[in-house]
């Protein structure tokens, strides 16, 4: 198939940028969209150009790492796929696409579609997990935890920390990501004992990453390649409340 | 230069381990062993490579302990790290089910399963260290499957007997692995661990003798520079992108590791490579990376290939006359259950008679009609919708109704960096962990066991031998003008400027894909003399070539992706050559390593215990490696040959 | 050793301004007081469209209902405390949902300074939200501005009689002043959609429901939208068209 592709191009993170368009002919549509981008680097490194700087890992849906906003869709238009995982066919012989990076203040673009991503690492640090340093834990079966519980803390902490829902939200907010990780950590007994001191502490490193406000519209868990939902911000927001107003 | 492409040296012995009743050893060792006190560990720095669950465990683990340590990992992220995509589940040898599993059972079967090829010492000690794995874990948070009771549930996986091994859905390795980026993060806020993301280490510094450093680069913005410590830990995983294709994440490299070979750690049995039977098969040149679908769909799943040679009817208009159900009928105790190895080969083995099927007829069907008419659509679904909805996201096939193609894969390397009871390489104060070591699946890798062998190494192995070499230190100061320290950096230095400023005109990847052919063609699922051989001399040629031809664009000082690719594709030729030097010296067959010359007569791997029970424990030479044999000796598990009919 | 570092991520941080501390400061903390004077809001709005409908009753009804107003808690409270201090109430309580929402748009708007080339429509649960919220708030501030000046202060109002409010929403929605009874509608329009999303949003962020609570929530707060904009544009329309006089 052929397809005209609209780039964005930055040479560095203080640098301007702009969409630059690309033609290619010939894309296999069992091609990934990472490999028709490969294929297009292959091209440009022939020609003495500089290929198209982009995030990528395990190339399987799990490592988070890629992240392209593709025709205004982060990971693109298949629902619950990661950009890795997206392949050609679900586009149109002919096809105009566009390719950005993630955009929020919080995530600066370092070049052309890589983005500094380090924000999500301050949030978990600032109470993103339980205390349990390494010989210090009971047996495993010392508490048991009710199926149902376990299998929810399970869909929140499938999150893969990819950012799809900053760069889904009108806001920039990162709410949905630090959410996922609270419902995970609150589900389970373990989790407990710093349940206040970790909203309170994540909610205030989110916010001084410069990640924007949550206003309920949902465009985040629409965007999630692992289909968390609004939930997790529920119980975010109510756990916020009752350790803000212990705090207080 | 010899006719075999290396010369012997002396024999390695691994000086550490205790002797006495195994299930002693290990805290022997540990009592053996000399401590640091908390107050002097503020004193000692230790450098950890790699944020895998080897990685990262180790790291958090040192911080708790008020060791002060520098993490490095070339992602962005400490939590992307590849062990995040293991999907089946982590072994510990808790018998919750009272189904007879018990530590000794666990060794007994990881020793049998590498086909005689590990050491009994090391194996025991994992199976041992298991069962506090899953303790730890849990206190961490992370979600295992559980019952309605609220106990832990446990599967019975890779063809064990007893159900012993701990999962979270198919996203085990992800879980985890969050678990250890968590314990880490917590280090990194209370200030005992320093992570730099986004930064690869491209050199060891060794300096009077011991390893004292690395020198990394920042992938953002492109400086050099170097990280002086008491210690190394390389926690770097494996080396399975040397095929190119593999299921490892397109970051996956060896550059660590050949870097501490090039400077002296011996590389122990390179050419042990597992190449998992189920992913899904290649589809055209364009393809990156290949994608495991789980070993569970095997269970239901049919596999067979057309009777007739390049017969290219559509599945459903193939007679169930005019099927060959291969599996069954070569195996017919197991059937489609046999070992990864087995299919794999199987696979391989009508493929090759040109009656493999799909693009380029490299691939075979895994039929579920079967399963659907027996069970009905919906429990199929249930059971495996997910796997069937990822097919069909990347094939555009619905295995409901066609037949899903599979084929074999590269997907784990056994081999790694030599090392002894304490985890530490040859080089004193260069300690090696999880998958970049060598130590403990021998000649085959069991399913659920190289999460097991991660975190064993990172939360409770390395942390209590490492302290008996740090007990000598805080050595000496060194300096950035140090002698080491500048060769070191200067070879860095050099490297890069090669690369940008070689007059080229081929893409790296070009090359890594043409290197890849090459070992998947000859180091691959079988072996020969001559293909090793003609193997060796391809990769030397394409080498060359690669010196001469390859071509870098952008500048040393920004994010060049290009850049970090071609040194790591470079080091991927020399492994290459070392694992055919490796996998022709090894006339035997054994686990993941099977040459033609050594099979029974109805084709099954054939061992040689009489000249091969030995670790291959190779030393870096300029014109030939240097090959030191490590004696295995079995004490507690009788070798024996494995049988599947 | 790792200066560059330490160079680097020091350059990146010394960019942010830093954001005012305390949880109460906090994006959620901002949300909770939107939500929280958001709820009194909704609570004025519904006992105001109830009153609306005293006009049904007559004008000796109606201005009696508004005189009630004045004389609510007398002998015991002085005349029209009472009524200050609701509207006192509602000013604080409007204040401080302007206010928040200032804040936190500012700091959303700032959290994306790059915009997207390409946009495709709103995907998520209160699509309609993204693209209604904010110009109808604007709208609705207009409104009550323009509300206060016609029908509180009587200034753009042909009856200035205060007491005789039956006869000023008679005499502001009469057919020949038909675009005050369009902006009056417009302005519901704005109000509704406000509701529709403002109402289960503010229990989203006081009382965090689950799925399953959260689709009840949605649902009634499309329920009291409805029920807003029909109660309320249910007077205006009958003065034009005649049905009361």
């Amino acid at each position: 198939m052929k397809l005209r592709l609209r780039i964005w191009r930055q040479s560095g993170a203080d640098a301007k940028g702009r969409m630059v368009s690309y033609e290619l002919d010939d894309v296999s549509e069992d091609a990934s969209f990472l490999e028709m981008l490969d294929v297009l680097n292959e091209r440009l490194i022939a020609e003495g150009e500089d290929p198209v700087a982009f995030d990528h890992d395990c190339r399987e849906g799990i490592c988070g790492a890629c992240s392209l906003v593709i025709d205004g869709q982060p990971h693109g238009p298949q629902a619950a796929t990661t950009t890795c995982q997206l392949h050609m066919r679900q586009f149109k012989d002919g096809d105009s696409i566009d390719v950005e990076p993630w955009r929020a203040g919080a995530f600066p673009v370092i070049k052309d579609l890589v983005v500094d991503r380090s924000a999500f690492d301050r949030i978990i640090q600032a109470g993103g997990y339980i205390s349990a340093p390494t010989g210090t834990a009971p047996d495993a079966h010392a508490v048991p935890i009710p199926k149902q519980d376990a299998d929810a803390a399970f869909s929140a902490a499938a999150c893969i920390g990819c950012g799809a829902c900053v760069a889904a939200c009108p806001n920039g907010s990162g709410m949905l990501f630090m959410a996922a990780k609270m419902a995970h950590l609150g589900l389970v007994p373990q989790g407990q004992p710093e349940r206040s001191t970790r909203v309170l502490g994540m909610v205030a490193a989110h916010d001084d990453a410069g990640f924007g406000g949550c206003t309920n519209v949902g465009e985040c868990a629409a965007a999630c390649p692992k289909e968390i939902g609004l939930d997790v911000i529920g119980q975010l927001n109510r756990d916020f409340r009752k350790a803000a107003i212990r705090a207080a | 230069m010899s006719i075999d492409y290396y010369r012997e040296g002396e024999p390695v012995a691994d000086t550490k381990a205790p002797a006495g009743p195994i299930e002693q050893r290990w805290e022997k060792r540990r009592f053996s062993g000399r401590l640091v006190n908390p107050a002097n560990r503020r004193k000692l720095r230790v450098i950890v490579v790699g944020t895998g669950l080897a990685g990262a465990s180790a790291a958090a683990t040192l911080g708790e302990l008020g060791y002060r340590v520098a993490n490095y990992c070339f992602q962005d992220s400490a939590r992307r790290a590849h062990s995040i995509a293991a999907q089946g589940g982590i072994n510990a040898a808790k018998n919750y089910r009272n189904d007879g599993d018990s530590v000794h059972r666990l060794f007994y079967d990881t020793v049998k399963g590498g086909d005689f090829r590990s050491r009994e010492s090391n194996v025991h000690r994992l199976a041992e260290v298991s069962t506090e794995i899953i303790d730890q874990c849990v206190a961490q948070g992370v979600p295992f499957a559980r019952e309605y009771g609220g106990l832990l549930d446990n599967r019975s996986f890779g063809g064990a007997q007893v159900s012993r091994t701990f999962y979270a859905r198919g996203q085990t390795g992800q879980q985890l692995l969050l678990g250890a980026y968590q314990a880490l993060q917590r280090q990194v806020a209370a200030g005992t661990v320093d992570l730099h993301t986004r930064h690869e280490m491209l050199e060891l510094i060794v300096a009077d003798g011991k390893a004292r450093g690395i020198v990394v680069r920042d992938l953002v913005t492109g400086a050099i520079s170097t990280e002086i410590a008491d210690a190394v830990v390389l926690a770097t995983g494996g080396y399975g992108n040397v095929f190119f294709l593999s299921t490892n994440a397109k970051g996956c490299n060896v550059t660590a590791s050949w870097r501490a070979h090039r400077k002296g750690a011996y590389f122990a049995n390179p050419c042990y490579t597992q190449i998992h039977p189920t992913c899904i098969p290649q589809s055209g040149d364009h393809q990156s990376k290949l994608t495991l679908m789980s070993e569970s769909l095997r269970n239901d799943g049919r596999v067979w290939v057309p009777l007739r040679k390049g017969d290219d009817r559509s599945p459903a208009d193939i007679p169930e006359a005019e099927r060959d159900y291969y599996l069954e009928r070569r195996y017919p105790a197991f059937g489609n259950l046999v070992p990864r190895d087995i299919a794999s080969r199987a696979a391989k083995v009508v493929c090759d008679e040109g009656r493999g099927v799909g693009p380029g007829g490299l691939g075979v069907y895994l039929d579920f009609a079967d399963a659907i008419k027996r069970l009905g659509k919906p429990a199929v679904e249930a059971k495996y919708g997910n796997l069937f909805d990822m097919y069909e996201r990347i094939t555009g096939e619905n295995p409901y109704e066609r037949p899903m193609r599979i084929y074999p894969a590269v997907h784990y390397t056994m081999g790694g960096l030599w090392v002894d009871y304490d985890l530490s390489s040859n080089i004193p104060g260069l300690f090696v962990t999880g998958e970049a070591n060598f130590s403990d699946h021998g000649a085959n890798r069991l399913g659920a066991s190289a999460l097991m062998q991660g975190l064993s190494d990172g939360y409770f192995v390395l942390p209590n031998t490492i302290s008996d070499y740090l007990a000598d230190g805080p050595f000496a100061p060194l300096d950035e003008d140090h002698e080491a320290v500048v060769a070191a950096r200067k070879e860095v230095d050099d490297r890069i400027a090669f690369f940008l400023g070689n007059d080229g005109d081929r893409t790296v990847d070009s090359f890594h894909r043409e290197l890849g052919k090459i070992m998947w063609e000859y180091c691959g699922m079988e072996r020969t003399d001559e293909g090793l051989r003609k193997a060796i001399g391809l990769i030397r040629d394409l080498k060359a070539e690669f010196y001469k031809r390859v071509k870098v664009t952008g500048t040393a000082g920004e994010l060049n992706q290009q850049l970090e690719k071609a040194g790591r594709v470079a080091d991927f030729f020399e492994l290459g050559e070392l694992m055919c030097i490796d996998a022709l010296h090894r006339t035997e067959s054994c686990g993941g390593h099977f040459r033609a010359e050594s099979q029974t007569e109805d084709g099954e791997a054939k061992r040689d215990d009489e000249h091969f029970s030995y670790v291959a424990a190779w030393e870096w030479g300029e014109d030939e490696p240097v090959l030191h044999k490590e004696a295995l000796v079995f004490e507690y598990v009788k070798p024996t040959q494995r049988s599947y009919k | 050793m790792s200066t560059d570092l330490q160079s680097r991520t020091a350059a990146r941080s010394a960019k942010r301004a830093p954001k005012p501390t305390g949880p109460w400061r906090s994006n959620i903390g901002l949300k909770i007081a939107m939500a929280v004077s958001g709820v009194l809001l909704v609570l004025f709005i519904i006992a105001h469209m109830a009153g609306n409908l005293h006009v049904f009753e007559g004008r000796e009804e109606m201005n009696a209902y508004a005189h009630g107003l004045r004389t609510l808690g007398e002998p015991l409270l002085p005349h029209e405390s009472a009524l200050w201090v609701l509207r006192i109430g509602l000013i604080a309580a409007a204040a401080v949902h302007i206010w928040s929402a200032v804040v936190l748009t500012r700091r959303s708007l700032a959290a994306r300074p790059v915009r997207y080339h390409s946009r495709k429509p709103a995907k998520g649960e209160s699509r309609h939200a993204v693209a209604t919220m904010r110009w109808g708030a604007a709208v609705l501030v207009l409104f009550l501005a323009w509300h206060l000046l016609d029908l509180t202060f009587r200034t753009v109002n042909p009856v200035k009689d205060v007491p005789d409010a039956y006869g000023a929403v008679v005499a502001t929605f009469s057919p020949e002043r038909w675009p005050v009874t369009v902006f009056y509608l417009l302005a519901l329009v704005a109000l509704g959609f406000h509701l529709r999303h403002g109402v289960w949003s503010a229990v989203q962020t006081i009382a965090g429901p689950d799925t399953k609570w959260r689709k009840r929530t949605q649902a009634v707060a499309l329920a009291v939208a409805l029920v807003v904009v029909v109660g309320f544009a249910i007077v205006p329309l009958s003065v034009t068209f005649g049905l009361v006089e």
